[in-house]
């Protein structure tokens, strides 16, 4: 890729994966209790595919990685503070809801405008890339209706894995049943990937990247527009959190294999 | 399923948050500190808490796993926070707090990740705050970690001071270091010889530099310095076997020897030679007051988040507690609350969440103070050295005059028309800050480590035996033993007091603490719940006591407040540290009312979060208010001598015939009289005649006062502790254990 890619991360808070998360009945639908109060986190989905972005942008010179995010920019800020410091991107901010509750069909259309209306934005440079899934509730479909909204016909999901050609074009490992991937070739962009959690470790906190990104994410933050959801008549009938099941034993210098086929056997019954 | 919206009373729903603290503790502005803490916390709750939870902590020696933290240090930003950003740093301006910032978080997980990471900025300190330019240029960017594309290791630093053994920690005028003159050739640099044995230096295992205190031992070198020593210098670098410390063991920790030949250019702050004589321009003692008075603070913050940190461990420990059990069927009150259906250990937890704001609240004002003084401080030391004014009883002079002058402005009304002419005046400024520094500073390591270490083991006890094992979520059997040892580094305790005794009498200060007072009755007017009330007559009370003490004598005569009189001195300094602590409490409430309102996310739960922290403050400031009543009726009291019944006694007792007189003429006055000596001269069987009270009766009326402010502080304490009981906590805690 001669210029470099334009790539585009879409992607939202989660309430910290640790905090307690129950479900309520409010006026305005289904909603997690205390969930304004609870600490935050880039989508452990969205996190993926910002860090793969950063990752190809550092590879093809003349890349660039914008972060597009549609959370209440109160508590957007607050997961900045460690974003920012994982890797450089500039943040398009939109003040709304980050429900997992939300329809997917209305937050699609405000990340498609947001990603529309980035200015200096190359679409023959354009990934768009983002969570497969989201850990919030995975409707599944939000980033294949922000790339259908976008006219991008190459839609990857379940994305472990790209890896670009020098003449543009980039190969993709998407994930299918038995643990194996779908290989493709795609001829270049634009193109949309929904990532599933690539390779990439989480990188470390580096307070000198942080503070060269905040030169753009506060002021973003401080522009962002307010955005709702427009109604499609979604409705919850009920809610309930995935069921769990805890049995903890603490064994130690237990063969790998027997510590596998007793997973299984469990999964079994 | 799901649940419907209850419309309970609003309290608390959750832990606070970063955003609440970062309001609380003034820097919801300040972004670079907020990421500051991010990383730190992801070095502090990663690498730290799972060495620790692995067993790192059970060797005194420096292990290769303990010097890998260094690294995580260095790449998170911790070891550049000291550091500006041309000397490879990323924060500009005063660091006060952001070093109060990482040791808190730091501390949060384990107190000897924090020593260490602040101990090498104690090296470097001296050199920031009294070395010469070259100085603090050479070493910063050696101690600098390295920036993308170098190739080098940071070096790394340690502070040695060290009195004579065993006075360790005592005297700071006393050292055991020596400097003499090695060569000094006409025309070229005198090169110095320095014998210098430490104790209980931390980084001394890995440091590549020394930063430390000698004394002359050489007529051609006057008095104490500090110097500069480095690991490759020409002579014996010894560090020592390592401290078998109980605590800390995280921190590299040992006694070294150092027999080495330096430049005279490695006397820190640099030198003139006078009359063929080495004169250092910075004493060792003037280098370490510029030090120690801010880095004495950060080990008191450490202290507050070791409480705070144990907060979300006792409650899962608490409300899980019976779980398991067959009599614990889900659902059932002994399952749900555990032992949260108790009111005691409600309570005890509420003391301890208390105890742990306050503390914090006092520590992070204090390092706000300091961010805010060193840019004056500066600017008065430019005007200073300009004038010539050079030594520091010199200096002091120039302050002493300009206190009478500050404690006019502080006397002045808010409207009166002189104020804004002495507010620009940064003499005045200085002082006022000065005197407040003086007091925050050693209250803030007295109180926050000294009380901090009681409440700790108040958390141990509340995990039962669990608390005292390695296992204990939260490390809070480490962390109990390590309050101790921060209460003693850096100054021990009864330093810290002695600091007090002399700067809580400053003139300016006082005049600052009578505002206080009034402060305080504003705040409860529009904030009852608070306790600011109760703080405000304590407050008095303390003023009272410590004025009546200062122009008093004891029964034999002798003066009770002077600097040899430390039963008198050192605790009215403990109840002025409980004061300030409940005070800074309150006002950090406020900043979270005042400011919370104004952001969206803690829209939701602010009502019921204030409720609740309102509630731990009347809590705290009548715990605060009880200890200053106490000790000071103690003091106040406690140095008369009882009456006896001899001859001097017997004049403040009736006879009982004299009261038979007394009583045709008023009916009922016998009733009145507490003493009495028959005609036989038999009298009641007790110590004595009982002890009058004349010239302390606004004594008693103050401390009767006091004692009725309390109404209403246990109802405080018995909401704060059923709102424990509902607060959501998370599933686990996001370090291991």
């Amino acid at each position: 890729m001669r210029n470099g890619y334009h790539i585009v991360v879409c992607g939202s808070i989660v309430p910290d994966p640790l905090q307690t998360l129950e479900p309520i009945e409010t006026p305005g639908g289904p909603a997690l209790k205390n969930e304004m109060m609870l600490p935050a986190v880039l989508d452990p989905w969205a996190s993926h595919a910002l860090y793969e972005a950063a990752n190809l942008a550092s590879k093809v010179a003349g890349s660039k990685v914008w972060l597009v995010s549609v959370a209440p920019k109160a508590k957007l800020q607050q997961v900045m503070m460690t974003v920012a410091q994982k890797v450089s991107f500039e943040l398009v901010a939109v003040d709304g809801p980050a429900s997992g509750f939300g329809d997917a069909y209305g937050v699609a259309a405000i990340l498609a405008d947001e990603v529309q209306s980035i200015a200096g934005l190359d679409r023959s440079r354009l990934l768009v890339f983002g969570g497969w899934e989201s850990a919030s509730r995975g409707a599944g479909v939000t980033m294949q209706l922000v790339g259908e909204r976008l006219g991008i016909a190459d839609q990857f999901q379940g994305v472990d894995q790209i890896t670009t050609q020098a003449d543009g074009s980039f190969e993709v490992l998407e994930r299918i049943e038995g643990g194996r991937h779908q290989v493709s070739m795609c001829s270049g962009p634009p193109a949309l990937l929904g990532w599933a959690t690539g390779n990439l470790p989480e990188p470390r906190n580096n307070p000198q990247v942080g503070m060269a990104n905040m030169r753009t994410v506060m002021p973003a933050l401080q522009r962002a527009k307010a955005a709702a959801l427009a109604g499609s008549g979604l409705r919850f009938l009920s809610t309930t959190p995935p069921k769990q099941q805890r049995q903890t034993r603490i064994v130690k210098n237990r063969p790998v294999e027997e510590i596998a086929q007793e997973i299984v056997e469990w999964i079994g019954k | 399923m799901a649940t419907a919206i209850s419309a309970a009373p609003e309290t608390l729903h959750t832990l606070p948050t970063d955003l609440v603290r970062q309001i609380q503790w003034r820097f919801a502005d300040r972004y670079d500190l907020q990421m500051l803490i991010q990383s730190v916390r992801a070095v502090a709750r990663g690498p730290v808490a799972r060495l620790v939870a692995a067993g790192g902590r059970n060797s005194h020696e420096w292990t290769e796993q303990k010097s890998e933290l260094l690294e995580y240090f260095d790449k998170s930003g911790i070891t550049a926070v000291f550091m500006e950003p041309e000397q490879g740093g990323f924060i500009a301006g005063p660091k006060n707090l952001a070093l109060a910032l990482v040791a808190f978080e730091l501390a949060w997980v384990d107190g000897g990740a924090a020593t260490g990471s602040l101990a090498g900025c104690l090296a470097l300190a001296p050199i920031h705050e009294r070395g010469t330019p070259e100085q603090r240029d050479h070493y910063m960017r050696l101690a600098a970690p390295a920036q993308p594309g170098e190739e080098r290791r940071p070096w790394r630093g340690a502070f040695c001071l060290t009195e004579p053994i065993p006075y360790v920690g005592v005297d700071t005028g006393m050292l055991n270091g020596k400097l003499r003159v090695e060569s000094w050739n006409p025309g070229d640099e005198p090169i110095l010889h320095v014998e210098k044995r430490g104790r209980f230096i931390t980084n001394i295992g890995f440091a590549n530099f020394v930063t430390a205190a000698v004394d002359s031992a050489d007529p051609r070198i006057k008095g104490s310095c500090m110097v500069i020593l480095e690991e490759g210098d020409p002579g014996t670098f010894d560090r020592g076997t390592p401290t078998r410390k109980l605590v800390h063991q995280l921190s590299s920790t040992g006694d070294p020897i150092f027999s080495l030949r330096i430049p005279a250019s490695r006397i820190v702050g640099g030198y003139d030679i006078k009359d063929g004589v080495i004169v250092p321009r910075f004493s060792h003692s003037e280098v370490i007051e510029a030090v120690f008075r801010r880095t004495r603070v950060t080990v008191g913050v450490m202290t507050a988040a070791k409480l705070l940190s144990a907060v979300e461990p006792i409650i899962r420990y608490q409300r899980g507690r019976f779980r398991g059990a067959e009599m614990a069927t889900p659902g059932s009150i002994r399952y749900e609350l555990g032992l949260q259906q108790r009111e005691d250990a409600l309570h005890r937890l509420v003391d301890v969440w208390a105890a742990g704001e306050a503390s914090a609240s006092l520590g992070f004002a204090a390092s706000r103070l300091f961010d805010e003084l060193d840019p004056i401080e500066r600017e008065i030391d430019e005007q200073l050295t300009q004038r010539g004014i050079t030594g520091a009883r010199a200096r002091m002079k120039i302050f002493r005059e300009a206190w009478d002058e500050a404690v006019k402005l502080l006397d002045l009304p808010a409207y009166d028309a002189q104020r804004a002419k002495l507010e620009a005046d940064p003499m005045l400024r200085f002082v006022q800050m000065d005197s407040l520094a003086d007091v925050l500073c050693p209250a803030t390591k007295l109180w926050n480590t000294g009380f901090g270490s009681q409440m700790m083991r108040e958390a141990v006890s509340l995990m039962g035996g669990y608390g005292i094992t390695e296992d204990c979520p939260g490390f809070l059997g480490h962390k109990w033993m390590d309050s101790q040892l921060e209460a003693t580094y850096e100054g021990p305790e009864a330093v810290q007091r002695r600091q007090l005794s002399v700067t809580m009498t400053n003139p300016v200060f006082l005049a600052q603490f009578r505002n206080w007072v009034r402060e305080m009755r504003e705040i409860a007017a529009t904030h009852p719940g608070t306790g600011a009330c109760t703080l405000a007559t304590a407050m008095l009370l303390w003023l009272w006591s410590i004025d009546h003490l200062q122009h008093t004598s004891d029964a034999d005569g002798s003066k009770l407040y002077h600097s040899a009189r430390q039963g008198v001195t050192f605790p009215l300094a403990d109840a002025l540290c409980w004061l300030v602590a409940a005070r800074c409490q309150i006002l950090d409430v406020l900043e979270l009312e005042r400011r919370g309102g104004e952001d969206a996310a803690l829209a939701d739960g602010l009502h019921g979060l204030l409720n609740f922290m309102s509630d731990l403050c009347h809590v705290q400031t009548a715990r605060a208010s009880g200890e200053a009543g106490r000790i000071c009726a103690e003091l106040v009291f406690g140095y008369n001598r009882h009456p006896a019944w001899d001859a001097e006694g017997y004049k403040s007792c009736y006879r009982a015939e004299d009261l038979d007189e007394l009583e045709s003429i008023m009916p009922g006055i016998a009733a009145c009289a507490l003493d009495v000596i028959a005609t036989d001269g038999s009298h009641a069987g007790k110590a004595g005649p009982c002890a009058g009270c004349a010239g302390l009766q606004q004594f008693q009326v103050l401390r009767s006062r006091l004692d009725i402010c309390l109404t209403g502080c246990r109802l405080a304490k018995d909401r704060a502790a059923e709102a424990i009981s509902k607060i959501m906590i998370p599933e686990a805690l996001d370090y291991p254990a």
